[in-house]
This record gives structure tokens, sequence and C-alpha cells, in this order.
């Protein structure tokens, strides 16, 4: 019997980033701009998305929406009464969303196809930790953090933070009310992921909303040259 | 939380690199499996051994020990011109000089570095 080493210089998550490449060939390919948002379960995700869905089709543009979540289709739901389409991805006890699963409700998806849209948002499980290992194609990660949750969240899951293109503080309405330190969060989320673009809203009295769209636009005029509006 | 589809992952690549080595490797078995994992690669070494008797039950992997080498954030600070190591993930400045780094070079590695195998018998 004899042994050897073999190496193998492999990326375990091979399969998903080759998946995600092809899904991030196919979206610049449609010139759609695709999004992936991540927090903790109760960030208000679901309101966030509501809000700039609403906003962005009464701009006149197309958009639509895949919500993971272990279980129910609440949240598809919920997001259905902004007039967009709107598809539940059901993990059943997966705690992330992965290539595969954004690649075959795409497939599968009646009525809606990425040539048609302007913006896909991907809402992701609620999960701080495993989302921000896999790769969904998207142009632009955004990290919630809710004034609720706390001013360190960005120390205590630096990966997520890193790894996030922007940020958004959610339910600025009532940061008063939660002694929430905006000055300390702020530094938090920059000692994290220096320069990140960092909005502060409120999906309930729509502070913030603007300046969020507005960079949108700006993100995807990046790709078709003239921003969808100002 | 993931780190039971990670084991899966790496107990899936093995058994196919396995299948694709020349014949005398046949009934080959694994001794060892290493991995290279980045500090912000948010995968616990502990979960990752937690799973690897579980999963690697009944495949040429059983009994084989994995090993998890785990990697430091390196950056890239532009004000030095220079890569810097980070002692943790809580700050990302260049302990040189303390400016602000987001170039990364190291940290998010989650690769099967190598694998040591005991081959099978010889045929002749």
């Amino acid at each position: 019997m004899t042994t050897r080493i073999v190496e193998l210089r492999r990326g375990i998550l091979k399969k998903n980033d080759e998946l995600a490449a092809g899904l991030r060939a196919s979206y610049a390919a449609a010139g759609v701009l695709v999004l992936n948002l991540v927090s903790s379960p109760g960030t208000g995700k679901t309101a966030f998305l509501e809000r700039t869905l609403k906003e962005l089709k009464a701009k006149g543009l197309r958009v639509a929406a895949l919500v993971g979540d272990l279980e129910t289709d609440n949240d598809a739901r919920r997001l259905a009464s902004s007039g967009a389409p709107v598809r539940q991805i059901n993990t059943h006890g997966i705690c992330h969303l992965d290539a595969e699963m954004i690649g075959r409700h795409l497939d599968g998806w009646e009525g809606v196809k990425l040539e048609g849209l302007d913006y896909l948002f991907i809402e992701n499980v609620g999960n701080l930790v495993c989302p921000s290992s896999y790769d969904l194609g998207e142009k632009i990660r955004v990290a919630l953090l809710s004034v609720t949750e706390g001013e360190d969240k960005p120390l205590k899951y630096p990966t997520l933070f890193n790894s996030a293109d922007a940020a958004v503080i959610t339910k600025m309405d009532i940061a008063e009310a939660c002694s929430f330190d905006r000055e300390l969060a702020l530094r938090n989320i920059n000692e994290i992921r220096p320069g990140i673009r960092i909005f502060e809203t409120s999906a309930k009295t729509g502070a913030g909303m603007e300046e969020w769209l507005v960079y949108l636009a700006a993100e995807r005029a990046l790709r078709s040259g003239t921003p969808d509006f100002k | 939380m993931h780190e039971l589809s990670i084991v899966t992952s790496i107990v899936e690549t093995v058994t196919e690199t396995l299948a694709a080595q020349p014949d005398s490797s046949r009934g080959s078995r694994v001794l060892e499996v290493r991995l290279r994992v980045g500090a912000l690669a948010s995968v616990i070494p502990e979960s990752l051994e937690f799973c690897w008797g579980i999963v690697s039950e009944g495949t040429p992997l059983e009994g084989s020990r994995l090993v998890v080498n785990m990697l430091p954030v390196v950056v890239h600070c532009a004000s030095c011109g220079q890569d810097a190591t980070l002692e943790g993930v809580q700050s990302f400045r260049c302990p040189r000089c303390g400016e602000p780094c987001s170039d990364m070079r190291q940290g998010r590695e989650l690769e099967i570095d190598s694998i040591e195998i005991e081959d099978g018998e010889v045929k002749v």
C-alpha cells in the first residue's frame, strides 16, 4: 500500500460559483439590475422591499422580486400587494438561497422574463451568516440592519457586512425610542467595510427612500448609459 | 449553520476526484483532507468536524482526518502600498498606518487544498 498527496486547490462552493457566473451573464444580457437583500429575521427586509417596489413601479419601471423563506408564502403575498410579480422560494430548512434555487425559480416563472425587467430584487432567508457564502449572481448585495438590533451587529457579523456593496439602516422612525446611537452604527459599519454607501431609511415614513432609489437608478445607468430617473 | 452543505460538497468533490484517478487507484481510500478556510468565510472548523464523520460514512472518505488551515485576512493598504495581515476581523484598517482598507487580498477562501490517499491493490 502506498500513500500519496493529490493537490486539488478547488473551491468548495465551485458549483454554486459557476451557476452564479451564468446567472450574472444572463442578468447583464437582459439589462436587469439584480440585488440580493440580506439581514437577520425581523430587520424589515420585506417592508423595505415593498416600499421600494411600489415607488419604482410608480416611476413606470418594471420590477419583480424573488423571496426566500424556510416555509410559508406570507412574504410573497405581502409583496404582491405592490402589484409587482413576486415569487416565493421555500428552502424547507436550508438557511440560505443558492444560485441553483434562483435559476430554477427564474426558469419556471410564468409571465416573467428577465428581458422584461429593469430591476429584480432577491430577498434572502433571514440569516446573517450563511447567505454571505452564496453568490446569486447579483450586482449589488445589500446588508440591512434595523435600529432595534444594536449598533454592534456589523462587528458581530463581519463577513456579511464586509461582503456587502451597500448597507441600509431600517426603522429610522423609531430610532429615538430605541436610543439608537447613529454615529456608532455608522462607525461600526465603516470599520468592517470602509467607504460603503449607507442609507438611513424608514419604510413607514418614506425617509431616505428617495436617496436609495436614486442610487439604484445610478447603478443601473452604469450599464444602460442613461438613468431611469434622477 | 451551512457547514453540513459544505461538508457534503467536500465529500462529493473528493469522491469525484478519486473516480477520476488512474485505474491503479481503484479501491483506494482517503486518509486526510486539507482545507484552506479564510477568516471571513463564515465557517466554523468545529462544526465541519462535527458533520465530517456523519457525511463521510459509507464513502471512500470514511475514517479520514479533516485538517482545516485557517487563513487570516490580508488587505492591501493604498497608503503604504503594501499588503498587511489583520489580527482579527473587527477592524479593516492597516496595522501600520491605521488607514481604512477595503482592498482584500485574502480571507474569503473556502477551498480543498489537497487530499492524502492510500492506493488500493495495484493491478499486476
